[in-house]
């Protein structure tokens, strides 16, 4: 008795477990891992993908570091990381890399009586405060700044963020350009050794804090104190204007960018050119591999992220990501039919096989 | 009478002793397979750690420089951060955890015993992240704006201690992480101290009371000497269980590298330090040191784990020597 049961429980479990490979099998899936920054829009866009062409893709937002690892081992059919690899990187592995959408770093305050984008900074003003060395409101480089603010006589409560981000990574970038000391004391990473304040957990933990605390200021992205409806303050261009973040502003400085001279798109977007750029933004990028042994997976991947770049501006723009401009998706799109190749170097992808 | 054990066919015996002999090695494969994963894990955090055990050596044990950019990592903070931490817990959890554990077995009236037992295990099933958030936005400004002023007043220039409680009081720290994480392991000593309070003989209570003991006395003359040994464990139960505390700590203890003698400021913990990069490590030697880190909290564990075996060990003997 005893031991017809356990056969047949085996029986049915082995069945069981032979039809949910069977099912998995039958669909064919696009995988992907890597940054976490942008993974709202890139599950948006699977899902209208999906519903327009019937092609499923799975993003896992593992983080930078676990997409370019991943990437690398080649479990995944792309990486996505926030922190651009090097030219040398990216040969050394036979990697392609492009920009896919944009997002910006927005300085935040909690201060009384101080409405959103009222306060005024200069970059080097704000390494100083991350740097420790300007730590009361109404220091006198801030007031020279904000004649009209009226700044509390507040300390300076200095937020940043605690786990290891894409943001960290651009506002660091960022305040190393503008500011030698900071970039010798500091440096520019994904996570960074902050010589003052509290590291609040993901943006929701920044805002928490700049919230909690009396006198903070913190750094979110863009989308976030949008929709927070966080008091940002408005920040010192290249050119000398000061700036409010919004996504014309973004836009700007990703079209001031020399994007064709870069080898592969290692681009970063703080402190560009232009009288209207914000200076705090940054791309998400997306690795695939040059030489394709499975070309029309590779295909299909690429087919996706052509349609993001043509139809998804709609979907990208209502998550407050800012969608790249024109000029960088035929660049990238270029990049893509003169380098990505089969195993015979055929072209993998063009817009004639988009098309199909 | 065809019933006598001698009439069962040898077929049924050969079935029942190949049975037999399947149960024991599906035990044995089993308790082989613990040993084999706590091996494999070991190891594996050793080739994870290893770049960074032999670029830092034991500096990495008591230097509190934590560098991504530099890649100069030492972890004495997060060990400092974990280590405190758990005390502060524990100097809260054992108090309460043994009051609740005393009133629900000797003092509460028979029909509110259940329904309290039951609540505080209930709070056992409280997702992590639960009290996290909660720390961050309920606790964290009472604390700021009630308790820290208080303990600074009264506390903060006090010999010896009064470091300890200065400091800006933003309701992120050391010490609110500590009380969270206190919070938390009370259901698991107070169930623990519970059920080994119970199994004191009732004959012997009932003698003391008879004697005229009060409840105190029952509890500290019969009750503990009797349990000692498992309520010791469910105290270092609870230890273990604040010592890996994750999400909890992370929301609020401030997660800086910075070392600060005062119970106010922000600190880190070892497995906070690990939730929050992790995932956005890209150079090897920040990866190997993140899982050095693993293996630190892995040996703290299994060194308080020891140290508990060999107290309840030292107290078993003790009272064998006794009687």
């Amino acid at each position: 008795m005893l031991n017809k049961r356990l056969k047949t429980t085996f029986v049915a479990g082995v069945a069981a477990l032979g039809l949910l490979a069977g099912l998995a099998h039958a669909a064919v899936t696009l995988n992907g891992a890597g940054a976490t920054f942008p993974y709202p829009i890139y599950a948006k866009w699977a899902e209208a993908y999906k519903a327009s062409s019937g092609m499923s893709l799975n993003y896992q937002s593992i983080g930078s570091g676990g997409g370019i690892k991943q990437i690398k081992a080649k479990t995944v059919d792309f990486g996505a990381s926030d922190k651009p690899l090097s030219a040398d990187e990216l040969n050394d592995a036979g990697l392609l890399q492009f920009p896919m959408v944009m997002g910006g770093v927005v300085p935040v305050v909690n201060l009384e009586g101080v409405k959103p984008g009222e306060l005024k900074l200069t970059g080097p003003i704000l390494a100083d405060i991350y740097l420790g060395k300007i730590t009361e409101w109404n220091d006198a480089a801030i007031a020279k700044l904000n004649p009209g603010v009226k700044l509390p006589k507040d300390k300076i409560s200095v937020v940043s963020r605690a786990d290891g981000s894409g943001t960290t990574y651009i506002f660091t970038h960022y305040l190393s350009k503008v500011s030698p000391e900071f970039k010798e004391k500091i440096g520019n990473n994904t996570s960074v050794s902050w010589p003052a304040g509290v590291g609040g957990k993901g943006n929701e933990g920044v805002a928490s804090y700049v919230e909690r605390l009396k006198g903070a200021i913190g750094y979110v992205e863009y989308a976030y104190a949008l929709q927070n409806k966080m008091t940002f303050a408005q920040m010192q261009n290249q050119a000398g204007k000061f700036v409010k973040p919004e996504t014309t502003s973004f836009q700007a400085a990703a079209a001031n960018a020399d994007w064709a001279k870069t080898p592969g798109f290692a681009l970063m977007l703080t402190d560009q050119a232009g009288e209207k750029s914000w200076p705090i933004t940054g791309a998400t990028f997306i690795l695939v591999y040059k030489n394709q042994e499975k070309p029309e997976t590779a295909r299909e991947v690429l087919n996706f992220f052509a349609w993001a770049y043509d139809k998804g501006d709609k979907l990208a723009t209502e998550l407050d990501y800012v969608p790249m401009p024109d000029s960088v998706v035929k660049l990238v799109k270029d990049t893509w039919k003169k380098e990505i190749k089969d195993t015979g170097g055929k072209a993998v992808w063009t817009e004639a096989t988009a098309q199909k | 009478m065809k019933n006598t054990r001698s009439e069962i066919p040898d077929s049924v015996l050969q079935r029942q002793r190949l049975l037999d002999r399947v149960f024991q090695g599906a035990t044995t494969v089993s308790a082989i397979l613990v040993l084999l994963i706590l091996g494999g894990i070991i190891i594996s955090l050793f080739v994870g750690g290893w770049q960074a055990i032999t670029t830092f050596g034991a500096k990495f044990l008591y230097t509190n420089e934590w560098n991504p950019v530099t890649e100069r990592f030492g972890a004495l903070v997060p060990i400092y951060g974990t280590l405190v931490s758990s005390i502060i817990a524990l100097i809260i959890a054992v108090p309460i955890s043994f009051g609740i554990a005393v009133f629900l077995t000797e003092v509460a009236p028979q029909r509110l015993r259940r329904p309290i037992g039951t609540a505080v295990e209930l709070l056992a099933a409280v997702p992590s992240i639960i009290y996290g958030m909660w720390g961050l936005f309920v606790f964290a400004p009472v604390m700021s704006t009630y308790v820290q002023p208080w303990l600074q007043e009264h506390f903060g220039n006090l010999w010896l201690v009064g470091h300890l409680f200065q400091g800006t009081m933003m309701g992120i720290g050391m010490l609110p992480a500590g009380i969270i994480l206190g919070i938390m392991i009370i259901p698991f000593i107070c169930a623990i101290m519970r059920d080994v309070f119970l199994t004191t003989p009732k004959f012997l209570k009932e003698s003391a009371y008879a004697l005229g003991a009060t409840h105190w006395e029952v509890v500290w003359n019969v009750v503990l000497p009797y349990t000692r040994v498992g309520a010791v464990g469910g105290v270092f139960l609870g230890l273990g269980r604040a010592l890996g505390e994750t999400m909890a700590i992370t929301f609020v203890i401030g997660n800086t590298h910075r070392f600060s003698a005062s119970l106010f400021e922000p600190g880190n913990t070892i497995s906070s330090t690990l939730a929050n990069e992790f995932t956005e490590a890209v150079g090897d030697l920040h990866t190997s040191a993140l899982i050095e880190l693993g293996l630190v909290l892995f040996m703290i564990t299994f060194v308080v784990l020891a140290v508990a075996k060999f107290l309840l060990f030292s107290l078993e003997s003790r009272d064998g020597t006794k009687t």
